[in-house]
């Protein structure tokens, strides 16, 4: 698996952008220039190869590039969860399993995944999805909800989740953000306060 | 209620577009160089006397914190902004509705601040799954710098000042601000020992002054209307309009601008619907975020929602994240729920947190069951005091401390829970399982 990428380099646009990002921090601190040139990276293998992921040669040229020994980039890569060390799914399906979701049942939208046969953790046969439990993602006012990829799917129940699965599955991008018909965090139904702006 | 002239964040819920020409007709970035005019120490003596405290969830004052930043930095020593946009905590989601509808309020907040505490630049740091956010920030800057708002010459003040936007990649303690530094500077985002204080060394070694991104995007409003308007709402030590967010067991879930020390209850009925199920049925609350402790239903019911009224409730204001929960919640696996958060999160550099935290969830879940001797409902209880205030950050605490409110306020419910337990099921007596 490795030498398969020993030959990464980026894209001319995104070798433009490693240099736009790296002049954000001062000289001589290039090393702070780590984490987003590992999203791009991990962006770029997702355009590549239809998966977002970060296999060690990739993990060393961007290391490479800002003089950071390989040690030191593989520890950042480790140590934060969104740069995945291993291929996953197409589709990312990371439904937040915290308090605040799990009160308004999130246990019903992960048994909507179980239903069309995905497993916490895994990936599915097809390449898919891969499925994950993850920590608070910050749209609690809007419980419970899922990140795919890059867009959230907030206010779910069983059924509007087995909707947005089999819409993926069909190849098509369900709507983003709530799925009951919410602005935002606005309550629903309408605002409370600020009327004449809605 | 509020009046809707009082309130800051007039597009929090994005009915009209982010995008700087309508945030200039809603009044950012109007005459901003006429504010930066009054001087650098003018702005932190408003801010000052506005009596804004931080909302990151600390509630430390936030023009003191910034006259805390050296008054000549050395050109080889520059001093740094850093706004906190790694909105982690469970049950908080305000930061996101400012940076994805109010981008413009930020960045303006951003260069009011960093002028005043004389920063060459700043840094926001937004967490990873913020990845729209992330896209509005990013935008919204380069709109600021087209207009000449940011830059060598910001707003035409001659004053060199510089906004970027860092993401993070999913970790929750990149939100201590010593932690962030150090993944700002492209490390583990674990945290540092204080002293030194980041207004000493922070970033790159740099005086730098870590501020939320609520308390940032606050400052234009306060300027533009006074210090005197802000401290008149809300009490004494507790001033200021606040973002709550309202989650869990309630009729309408949402987040809401309101004055500070607004009743529990007013909250709850005037933005949100009600409690599920009505009143009688709210079982308790977590008032600030998953860090501070439960409150009953009948202590917090006509509480005020400040720093000082929920203090008093042995609680927090915290980021004013409530999560509410009504009869039909499992109590202790609600808490329990919360013990694995902190135990996914512990950046293992701290023994007590890192072994601690896996502990106290494992007790926790037997707790849930109520597959546990009674004694050890006080075992867990002594582990928290020895896992608080023995770490480097806060984290620790903070695993501690819903434990430590549920034990307070739900005993009983544990120890029937393992009563019962004990009368179906065969145990061997008084032989106390290891937590592992």
């Amino acid at each position: 698996m490795t030498s398969n990428f020993a030959n990464f380099t980026w894209t001319d646009a995104n070798a433009a952008e490693a240099q736009r990002i790296i002049a954000r921090y001062p000289k001589g601190r290039e090393h702070s220039a780590i984490m987003p040139l590992l999203w791009l990276a991990q962006y770029q293998m997702r355009e590549q190869t239809g998966v977002a992921w970060l296999p060690l040669p990739v993990i060393e040229y961007v290391a490479a590039q800002i003089g950071m020994p390989k040690i030191r980039a593989l520890e950042v890569a480790t140590f934060y969860t969104m740069y995945n060390l291993k291929p996953i799914g197409r589709f990312h399906v990371q439904v937040c399993g915290t308090t605040p979701c799990w009160l308004r049942g999130s246990d019903e939208v992960f048994r909507a995944c179980a239903d069309r046969g995905l497993k916490k953790g895994e990936t599915t046969a097809d390449g898919l999805f891969t499925l994950s439990e993850v920590e608070c993602l910050g749209a609690c006012a809007n419980a419970p909800m899922v990140q795919v990829n890059d867009d959230n799917y907030e206010d779910l129940t069983y059924e509007t989740m087995l909707t947005i699965l089999d819409e993926l599955i069909a190849g098509r991008t369900p709507k983003p953000g709530s799925q009951i018909g919410r602005t935002a965090s606005c309550p629903e139904g309408g605002p409370t306060t600020l009327k004449e702006m809605a | 209620m509020l009046a809707d002239a009082d309130r800051i964040f007039t597009n929090l819920y994005g009915f009209k577009p982010w995008g700087i020409t309508h945030a200039i007709s809603r009044g950012d970035w109007v005459d901003t160089r006429t504010l930066m005019a009054i001087g650098q120490d003018a702005i932190i003596a408003a801010i000052k006397e506005s009596g804004l405290r931080g909302r990151g969830g600390a509630g430390f004052p936030t023009g003191m914190k910034w006259s805390f930043m050296p008054k000549e930095p050395k050109p080889d020593r520059p001093n740094f902004l850093v706004v906190n946009a790694d909105e982690s905590e469970p049950g908080s989601c305000k930061d996101r509705e400012i940076i994805r509808h109010e981008p413009h309020k930020l960045i303006e907040g951003a260069l009011l601040a960093g002028f005043a505490m004389r920063a060459r630049a700043a840094y926001i740091y937004i967490r990873g799954e913020y990845v729209r956010e992330a896209q509005i920030l990013f935008a919204a800057v380069e709109e600021a710098y087209h207009k000449g708002f940011l830059g060598k010459n910001a707003c035409g003040t001659g004053y060199e000042f510089d906004v970027f936007v860092h993401r993070g990649a999913g970790a929750y303690i990149c939100g201590e601000e010593t932690a962030m530094l150090e993944s700002l500077e492209g490390k583990k985002g674990q945290p540092r020992l204080k002293p030194p204080f980041p207004a000493g060394a922070g970033l790159y070694g740099c005086p730098t002054t870590v501020n939320n991104v609520e308390s940032i995007a606050v400052v234009p409003t306060i300027l533009r209307r006074g210090a005197n308007w802000f401290s008149a709402i809300g009490r004494p030590n507790n001033v200021g309009t606040k973002l709550f967010q309202i989650s869990g067991h309630v009729n309408r879930p949402c987040v809401v601008e309101e004055a500070m020390g607004i009743p529990f209850r007013t909250l709850i009925e005037d933005h949100c619907g009600g409690v599920r199920g009505g009143w009688d049925n709210l079982l308790a609350v977590i008032p600030g975020g998953s860090s501070v402790p439960l409150v009953p239903a009948e202590q917090i019911m006509d509480a005020p929602m400040d720093f000082d009224g929920l203090k008093e409730l042995k609680s927090g204001l915290g980021t004013a994240a409530v999560i509410v929960m009504d009869k039909s919640t499992d109590i202790v696996k609600a808490i329990a729920r919360l013990s694995y958060f902190y135990k996914h999160e512990s950046c293992g550099q701290c023994t007590p947190c890192r072994e601690g935290t896996g502990w106290m969830w494992r007790v926790m879940e037997r707790l849930v069951t109520g597959d546990a001797a009674p004694h050890e409902i006080d075992l867990l209880l002594e582990v928290t005091t020895q896992v608080e205030g023995h770490t480097i950050c806060a984290l620790g605490d903070a695993a501690a401390w819903p434990i430590q409110g549920l034990i307070r306020h739900f005993r009983p419910e544990i120890e029937r829970r393992i009563a019962r337990r004990r009368g179906f099921v065969q145990v061997p007596e008084a032989l106390p399982q290891a937590a592992e």
